[in-house]
């Protein structure tokens, strides 16, 4: 599939494993959740990393404590009004302090892209060229938030107690 | 809308840019005035209309549907208080 | 006030660029009407029956004179020259062009005023109590909470794309003058047993199709934690509300799907993980936005006020504005005034920009510069000397604010309806001027006392119909208007949803029934007793004899 990471169209060493298909030996992998619950043990002993492909509707708190063990993880928008996705992002990188890449799947559109990439995300499996296009225009939109998530861009109350510290007397 | 028209329909829609409400002409253009819709008679063909407008919807109109319309000496009124509304504006 | 600073202003201005470039998009072809309306809507722009409308936030109710006069502009340039103030503290304009609301927007932003989340769902537009500090029984002002709050839920990544509107109000009064009980969450400010201030957490309130009465889940929490039981509030909503339903995605219906001790717990557990990190409001923080609404220098007034004593003497018709549209201020000499938007035949929360722009210029001189909206559409000056009233009523009564209805049987809050919105089944406006010109008698109006009605012309109900003593619903049957009408509904701290009186009746209809149901609350109550409490006492059963009795 098309994947876009900062602002680039990258290639997918990933595959995604259907859950009655067989494993390739050792290319990275995408297993669903319920895969990776039934098969855990066959799937630790694998030489290739391994990543999760998670519905949103899939608790994070099930896997969140192993969540290290996954080199990527891929959380869906089955249509890009539905929200349940950002809110995993941010537990896992926030909570369980995943370091992996995080994938956007589904709908991922260009004006979205802003929100995902605050929440945590960092790769958009996406055949939607508008992503592309639009990404520097998406990324640059804003020179702070209000909220402190992610670290995309300052929030704006740091930016006025860095501007309201009087210059160091050194 | 479930229940058949009795009467003649037309396609109806707001215009994009400014959101005024706007029919569909007999030349295939989109008209504000409800005397130039051109009149469906036949449901099938109302229909056929229908979608064709709704390819327009890209870059011309937003969403677009049919209303009845009833035709008389004075030219044609639309049936439902809410389309009268739209043609006329408020009543305020 | 709030005062935007440059980082502030920086980021409404790009959000307006950023939804230009949206929008021209648009036009080209290149997003489609799906992909566009929910940006559209986060920006305020909705497609009404003729045109675009666009709904602005007035956040927490509070303006200044150049804000208000930017308002005027706005009218003028971009629509037909008037606006409608909103039950939610907004001010909507009815004849939006798509390919000006950037420009709107971007005069709204020069102003520090966005229309950002005033739609979609997501978090809107936070309100809050219209007498925000200046209400003599106010604990504390409820726009420091409201303004934290906002800057929150400002383009927030992880709650921008809900199951539905979230909608928030926060009152610092025991009087409740934001409808608290009736929002997705309502914060209450009050004191614990040690004397500290914090908030009850109603969640799950709501009108439209399925009315209810919010939930406490939290009997006081402590101010540093408010945004991080927020979030854990909305993050068990964003995950757990429904989304195949859109009449059942609201907060509301999750809380009665889980029950509120299931929804308390689900909250509380995700607050208790959240509560130490980066949300904790640190006190200097509160410090510093609480210095925004620090009370204005006023001057100091002599104990006497002999324009306005003498006035009071002889004239009648300015006694009575004063007994009705003007109340009591904590500042000594001081008073808060309404300008009621209910004139007699008016569209109740209109206001073209004549007036808006003479609004502004008595908020200046009369005014200390500060405006505010409630959410019964009405305008206040909060800050006038009671010297300067007799002044302030005749420049009300040459604009045409001046009726003194406030809370009467004629200050009717009503939506656009059918004459402009598309979801609407009947008018609402007309009913309303129509009610107005039956009671225009104000001798009359004065002696039926306290009495609010509230229409919708739909089930949506932005009218409030449900809180309103007489609620009014327009419903469609076979292509003619009808109404429903409920009875003895209230929004305060007593909150209640009416009752249904009987059955729909015709638009012909409509006004007798409800000058029938006056008429009966005049012959039975007792003395002294409002329409309200008579009902409380009596039920629907006199009401319905009367009202469907043969004429």
């Amino acid at each position: 599939m098309p994947l876009v990471r900062d602002g680039k169209a990258v290639a997918d060493g990933w595959t995604t494993v259907a859950d009655d298909a067989a494993l390739p030996a050792d290319a990275p992998v995408i297993v669903s959740f319920a895969r990776w619950r039934a098969e855990r043990a066959v799937l630790e002993q694998r030489n290739a990393p391994l990543g999760l492909g998670l519905k949103n509707t899939d608790a994070v708190e099930e896997v969140g404590p192993e969540i290290h063990r996954f080199g990527l993880v891929a959380l869906n928008f089955p249509k890009f009004s539905d929200g349940r996705a950002y809110s995993q992002a941010r537990l896992l990188r926030e909570r369980y302090g995943f370091k992996g890449d995080l994938r956007a799947t589904g709908q991922v559109l260009p004006d979205q892209l802003i929100h995902m990439l605050r929440a945590g995300f960092d790769s958009f499996d996406t055949a939607d060229a508008r992503v592309l296009q639009q990404w520097s225009k998406s990324v640059a939109a804003y020179h702070a938030f209000y909220q402190p998530i992610g670290r995309l861009r300052p929030t704006l109350d740091n930016l006025r107690r860095e501007e309201a510290r009087p210059a160091a007397a050194d | 809308m479930s229940r058949k028209p009795k009467g003649p329909q037309a396609v109806t829609a707001n215009r994009l840019g400014d959101g005024a409400v706007v029919y569909l002409a007999e030349t295939g253009r989109w008209s504000t005035r409800l005397e130039e819709a051109r009149l469906l008679l036949d449901a099938a063909q109302a229909d056929a209309m229908l979608d064709e407008a709704g390819r327009d919807a890209a870059t011309r109109v937003v969403g677009p549907y049919l209303i009845e319309v009833e035709t008389g000496d004075a030219g044609p009124r639309v049936a439902s208080l809410r389309e009268r509304i739209r043609a006329t504006g408020p009543t305020i | 006030m709030y005062a935007y600073d440059r980082h502030d202003r920086m980021f409404v201005h790009a959000r307006v660029e950023q939804f230009r470039d949206q929008a021209a998009r648009r036009l080209k072809g290149e997003l489609s009407e799906d992909e566009f309306k929910p940006l559209r809507l986060q920006n305020g722009l909705y497609l009404q029956l003729h045109a675009y409308m666009l709904r602005v936030a007035i956040p927490y109710g509070t303006l200044d004179a150049r804000q208000m006069r930017q308002l005027a502009l706005i009218a003028r340039r971009h629509d037909r020259g008037f606006g409608h103030f909103t039950t939610r503290q907004n001010i909507q304009f009815n004849w939006i062009k798509l390919e000006e609301a950037a420009d709107a927007l971007h005069l709204l932003a020069e102003v520090d005023m966005h229309a950002i989340q005033t739609s979609g769902n997501c978090i809107r537009n936070v309100t809050a109590d219209a007498w925000a500090g200046v209400a003599p029984d106010e604990i504390e002002d409820p726009r420091i909470w409201s303004e934290i709050i906002r800057q929150w839920s400002t383009n927030h990544p992880e709650f921008s794309f809900l199951p539905r509107k979230f909608k928030i109000a926060v009152t610092g009064s025991p009087a409740d003058r934001a409808a608290v009980k009736v929002h997705d969450i309502g914060l209450r400010m009050h004191r614990n047993a040690a004397g500290e201030t914090g908030f009850e957490v109603i969640v799950g309130g709501g009108l439209g199709r399925t009315p209810i009465i919010g939930t406490t889940l939290k009997d006081w929490l402590p101010k540093r934690d408010l945004l991080s039981y927020l979030e854990a509030t909305l993050r068990v909503y964003n995950r757990y509300g429904r989304r195949d339903n859109i009449y059942k995605a609201r907060i509301k219906i999750l809380v009665h799907e889980l029950g509120p001790e299931k929804m308390r717990d689900e909250v509380e557990v995700e607050f208790q993980t959240i509560r130490d990190g980066a949300l904790a409001l640190p006190a200097e923080t509160i410090a510093e936005i609480a210095a925004h609404f620090a009370p204005p220098r006023y001057a100091k007034q002599p104990g006497f006020a002999p324009a306005h004593e003498t006035l009071r003497r002889t004239s009648p018709g300015y006694r009575r504005w004063v007994e009705t549209n003007v109340v009591p201020h904590r500042e000594p000499g001081y008073a808060i005034v309404h300008f009621s938007l209910k004139p007699e035949g008016g569209v109740p929360g209109d206001a073209t920009a004549e007036q808006m722009e003479a609004v502004a210029d008595l908020a200046e001189k009369h005014s200390l510069g500060e405006i505010r909206v409630t959410h019964t559409q009405n305008l206040v000056l909060p800050h006038v000397a009671v010297e300067d009233l007799p002044a302030v009523w005749r420049a009300a009564e040459a604009v045409g604010f001046a009726t003194p209805n406030l809370d009467l049987v004629t200050d009717i809050i009503a939506c656009p309806g059918l004459d402009y919105c598309s979801l609407a089944n009947a008018r609402s406006i007309p009913v309303a001027q129509r009610i107005t010109r039956r009671f225009a008698d104000l001798g009359r109006v004065h002696e039926i006392g306290p009495l609010s009605i509230k229409i919708s012309g739909c089930i949506n109900a932005c009218g409030h119909h449900h809180i309103g003593a007489i609620g009014i619903l327009g419903v469609d049957k076979q292509g003619e208007e009808f109404y429903q009408i409920t009875l003895g509904g209230n929004a305060g701290p007593e909150a209640r949803l009416g009752d249904l009186l009987g059955p729909a009746v015709s638009a012909d209809r409509v006004v007798d029934t409800v000058e029938a149901v006056v008429e009966a609350y005049l012959a039975i109550r007792a003395p002294g007793e409002d329409f309200l409490a008579t009902y409380a006492r009596l039920g629907l059963a006199p009401f319905k004899e009367r009202a469907y009795a043969p004429r």
